[in-house]
């Protein structure tokens, strides 16, 4: 790279023009062919389609593994799986759903589009941002060879102490949990600091904070709930795998220790967790709404302000998790406040939304189907939270299947329909073609249907007393019937993701090509080409708009003067958005995967030795300094 | 009928239907105590207003879907008298949504008060919850009066009882949902509840907190019945082991003392005196067998003892050899111990 630089001098994008242009900065920005090149590749593109694809992946094993609870439970005191195998089932749903699916979903989606639509060439810190996948993958590997090593974890996604203790869950498993939530910790908590310093300093000129697409908005807010809940949840694991493998008693009564501590911890984090898992989803409707209602946001100041205070809001409401734990009856009744609270920035979003439709002319494709789902469950499910809010009522639902009814109409419609709706509405930006539409009906209904017929009888379930995490139950309780209707409903559920594959992998190779802008949207995502080259626009696009695309009709206003010679990207004041600086972008590099392999193997070691960290930090040390090795920039040069 | 006979019909049909269907209830949907029903009446009430707030809200969106714009409208022409129309519209529901909010909040911190007020209880009994049977101990001011059993609570109709529950092991929870809400049982705390049943039957709960590998097999029976016969059972429980009627009997107890049973099992009157496992003494008078798994009978007894994990997979009792003759006259002992 530095050979072009010096045999060019300063080539700027002022000298050329047009397919040289385009060609020159795409060489720049590019990834080299060959595996070597793959693995050391910094582009967020391609990292976010990774991300997104295994993510997918991982919802597709959780997935597996509530089809094989549904059909243990779809009889009582049936012998598909033993109590052994049914605990390890559902905390590796659990574990996979949050962690590897619910969490990364939403990052992976923000990596790959946030650059593009705040107007940008690459995302901050493009070398730590490969760095988070290689770990979140090997933390999701890692979960699950476990487990078919027999190894994985069986004291639920929450892993409570004293259950996940030395003492009652001697072996290994409980220490994988601990350690898959360090990976996810450190690889989520790098992606959310990406975000955020890309949101801020890397935005077009122009784009001032009232001209940040809600969408943006949402994934800015998220992060920094990301990065202020996901260290309660490391201190919970640290603290439990110290309490396992140090000898510490920091959860240990008997000792002084204190078991509700725990539960403090994860919920601090737990809670937020859940609008963690839902901010994305509001902003795939953000998206989608606007663009095919064909009306620009109603109350984009309200959505805003909404995201903003449900951020702040999703901190207090963790002790609700814990209203039958016998904590004080006036601290219980605060927390019953502050969550029927967060129904009313809540509310207004969804207000917004359907002022937004209703003004508007919808567009029925696919991308507003699923949102019209959204609404649909989510809706229901957060109602049925504020049922959950009440402490007298919690005491009676808590822990029943009407939770597990609740969270999967909260979460599934919360982030799952909006996210399949998102897959058909940037498909065609990711790939260059369309998804189909028929096949996309058949996904809606399938998966719309099957999800109700599979979830609404779990209400029921729970108000006839079953409980949640049971493996098996007798004839005499009288749950059989609703059990086998939610089985059935399962299975026309996983019937509509397999459309939804079945579309995906066919329309890859024959969809129809979509051209820059399929759909007519108004954010800058759509002004590049459809996949985006490496170096995503051409030139800096000028922002003169919260709708680029629908306020400049005949072409958006560029900015010029960039370096053509090497990576480099404008930075831009956080308010304003005004141009500060020519910054260089990293140039790939196979030394983040390097330090991911040294982080990986010293957090499997762990478990099994303390002396794991101590030996652990040399490859790591050397993989650092390979990385951050002093290279001089281009523009200290000048 | 009365009360009593009805209480007396109830206990006949459990006896003879330990476990078959309708015997028992245990659903938030069935109260038998002014606490479940104070709960459920605000279940259905929050229900009805949140099912309407849901149905309005699906309504507004299915008007939503209607073209009130041109096809070829700019995206970004609004028409300024129709946006401040929206906005106070959505101001104002934004409004109702804290009012409708503030009123529940009313409502459940009222519930709650009902809940947890302070009720002098008549009886207290403590509950501890073990991987995966419940210890049950009846206090007494007079010591000779308190007794420990298992998986089986009695109460007496139309009296205030308390519960305080703690755990020796991991968290456990306490949910019989006809007689109130639950409750976690957690090492180094204690917690309490009370109610007071309303109707003599059989209440079945089982733990609510996900508590290892036989959470789904940790079950109980809370047994209502009028305060008479309440007080001849706690009498009966209180006294020692009866003592064993027939040769046969006699035997068996002679191989429970000597096997390995007594380390764990406590049978008072003998020299059976394990702590580690439920409490014996009157293990013949109880429904069921290991924490609500089987109905009690001599049959299956003999089957437990043979092959606890087979039964409850994971369970902490271990697999005690008795040759058959010794099986036999244990089973026939344990069935014997009313």
């Amino acid at each position: 790279m530095s050979d072009v630089a010096s045999a060019t001098g300063d080539l700027r994008d002022t000298n050329l023009d047009g397919p040289a242009l385009s060609a020159r900065l795409g060489r720049v920005w590019g990834t080299r062919r060959g595996l070597l090149g793959a693995l050391a590749t910094v582009d967020h593109k391609i990292i976010g389609r990774r991300y997104i694809v295994t993510a997918f992946l991982f919802l597709f094993l959780g997935g597996l593994t509530a089809l094989v609870m549904r059909l243990q439970l779809a009889r009582p005191e049936s012998g598909l799986v033993g109590p052994d195998t049914y605990n390890q089932l559902f905390t590796m749903h659990g574990s996979t759903m949050m962690f590897l699916f619910g969490v990364p979903i939403g990052e992976a989606m923000a990596v790959y589009l946030v650059p593009l639509m705040v107007g940008t060439r690459n995302i901050a810190f493009p070398r730590l941002n490969a760095f988070s996948y290689w770990v979140y993958l090997s933390g999701g590997l890692f979960l699950w060879v476990s487990f078919l090593l027999n190894i994985g974890p069986d004291v639920g996604w929450f892993a409570y102490v004293p259950l996940s203790g030395p003492e009652y869950s001697p072996g290994k498993r409980a220490d994988t949990w601990a350690q898959m939530i360090t990976f996810t910790e450190l690889s989520g908590l790098a992606v959310a600091i990406e975000i955020i310093v890309t949101v801020l300093k890397q935005r077009a000129p122009g784009m001032t904070l009232d001209r940040i697409p809600v969408f943006v908005w949402a994934l800015f807010v998220n992060s920094f709930i990301i990065v202020f809940a996901l260290p309660a949840v490391m201190l919970a694991s640290t603290f439990l795998i110290l309490d396992r493998l140090v000898g510490t008693h920091l959860f240990n009564p008997a000792e002084g220790g204190d078991a509700l501590l725990y539960q403090h911890l994860f919920w601090f984090f737990g809670h937020p967790e859940v609008y963690i898992i839902f901010l994305p989803g509001t902003a795939f409707v953000s998206a989608i709404i606007p663009t095919f209602a064909r009306r620009e946001t109603f109350g984009y100041l309200a959505l805003v302000l909404s995201l903003i205070a449900t951020g702040f809001l999703s901190f207090g409401l963790w002790v609700h998790h814990m209203f039958v734990t016998g904590l004080p009856q006036l601290g219980a009744a605060f927390f019953t406040a502050s969550s029927m609270l967060i129904a009313i920035p809540n509310g207004l979003q969804i207000f917004c939304w359907i002022a937004t439709l209703w003004d508007g002319r919808p567009v029925w494709r696919t991308p507003l189907l699923f949102v019209a789902g959204f609404f649909f469950i989510f809706v229901a499910g957060g109602l049925s939270g504020i049922m959950l809010a009440s402490v007298p009522i919690d005491t009676q639902v808590h822990d029943t299947y009407f939770v597990v009814a609740h969270f999967h109409y909260v979460l599934i419609g919360g982030n799952v329909f909006p996210l399949i709706g998102a897959i058909y509405y940037w498909f065609p930006k990711f790939t260059g073609r369309l998804l189909s539409e028929r096949l996309g009906a058949w996904n809606f209904w399938l998966t719309f249907v099957g999800f109700n017929v599979a979830f609404f009888p779990m209400h029921i379930s729970g108000l006839m007393g079953m409980p949640r995490r049971v493996y098996t139950y007798g004839p005499e309780m009288g749950w059989g019937h609703l059990q086998l209707l939610s089985t059935a409903g399962a299975l026309i559920l996983f019937a509509g993701f397999l459309v939804f594959a079945w579309n995906v992998i066919a329309s890859l190779r024959r969809g129809d090509v979509a051209g820059a802008n399929p759909w007519n949207s108004g954010t800058l995502e759509w002004a590049t080409a459809s996949p985006p080259p490496p170096q995503n626009f051409d030139r800096i696009p000028l922002v003169t708009h919260r709708e680029p695309l629908w306020a400049e009709r005949g072409g958006l206003p560029v900015v010029t003067g960039l370096s053509v010679g090497h990576r480099e990207l404008v930075v831009s004041s956080v308010a304003e958005a005004e141009p500060q600086l020519r910054e260089t972008s990293p140039a790939p590099s196979i030394w983040p995967l390097a330090a991911a392999i040294a982080v990986g193997v010293t957090f499997i070691g762990s478990i099994f030795t303390p002396y794991a960290v101590l030996w652990g930090a040399l490859p790591i040390a050397a993989a650092l300094t390979g990385w951050f090795w002093p290279k001089t920039a281009a523009e200290d040069e000048e | 009928m009365s009360a009593r006979g009805s209480a007396r019909r109830a206990l006949a049909l459990g006896l003879a239907l330990p476990l078959a269907g309708c015997t028992f209830v245990q659903s938030p949907l069935d109260p038998v105590s002014p606490q479940a029903r104070d709960l459920l009446w605000l279940f259905w009430l929050f229900s009805a207003v949140l099912a309407a707030i849901w149905l309005a809200v699906m309504l507004a969106l299915l008007a939503s879907f209607r073209a009130r714009r041109a096809e070829t409208a700019d995206p970004l022409a609004i028409d300024p008298r129709r946006e401040r129309r929206a906005t106070a519209l959505v101001a104002g529901l934004t409004v109702a949504t804290g009012l409708v909010v503030l009123v529940l909040t009313g409502l459940s911190y009222a519930g709650q008060r009902r809940l947890f007020g302070d009720e002098a209880a008549r009886v207290t009994i403590r509950v501890i919850g073990h991987q995966w049977w419940w210890e049950v101990q009846y206090e007494d001011p007079e010591p000779s009066r308190g007794f420990t059993t298992a998986n089986e609570i009695h109460v007496p109709v139309g009296v205030p009882v308390r519960l305080t529950l703690d755990s020796t092991d991991v968290i456990h929870s306490f949910w019989v949902p006809s007689l109130t809400g639950k409750q976690d049982l957690i090492p180094g705390r204690t917690n309490a509840i009370h109610f007071t049943a309303e109707r003599p039957g059989l209440y079945r709960g089982q733990c609510a907190e996900f508590c290892g590998m036989q959470h789904a097999k940790m079950g109980l029976l809370v047994i209502a019945e009028d305060e008479e016969s309440f007080d001849r059972w706690r009498r009966g429980q209180a006294a020692p082991r009866p003592e064993p009627g027939s040769d046969e009997a006699r035997a068996g107890e002679a191989a429970f003392v000597a096997a390995p049973c007594s380390l764990c099992h406590q049978v008072r009157g003998t020299a059976a005196a394990g702590r580690n496992g439920p409490e014996l003494t009157h293990v013949g008078s109880r429904r069921t067998l290991a924490a609500g798994t089987l109905p009690m009978s001599r049959g299956n007894l003999a089957a437990w003892i043979v092959d606890p994990h087979g039964i409850k997979p994971g369970v902490n009792m271990p697999l005690v050899r008795l040759d058959p003759d010794q099986l036999n006259t244990v089973s026939a002992y344990l069935e014997g111990l009313k």
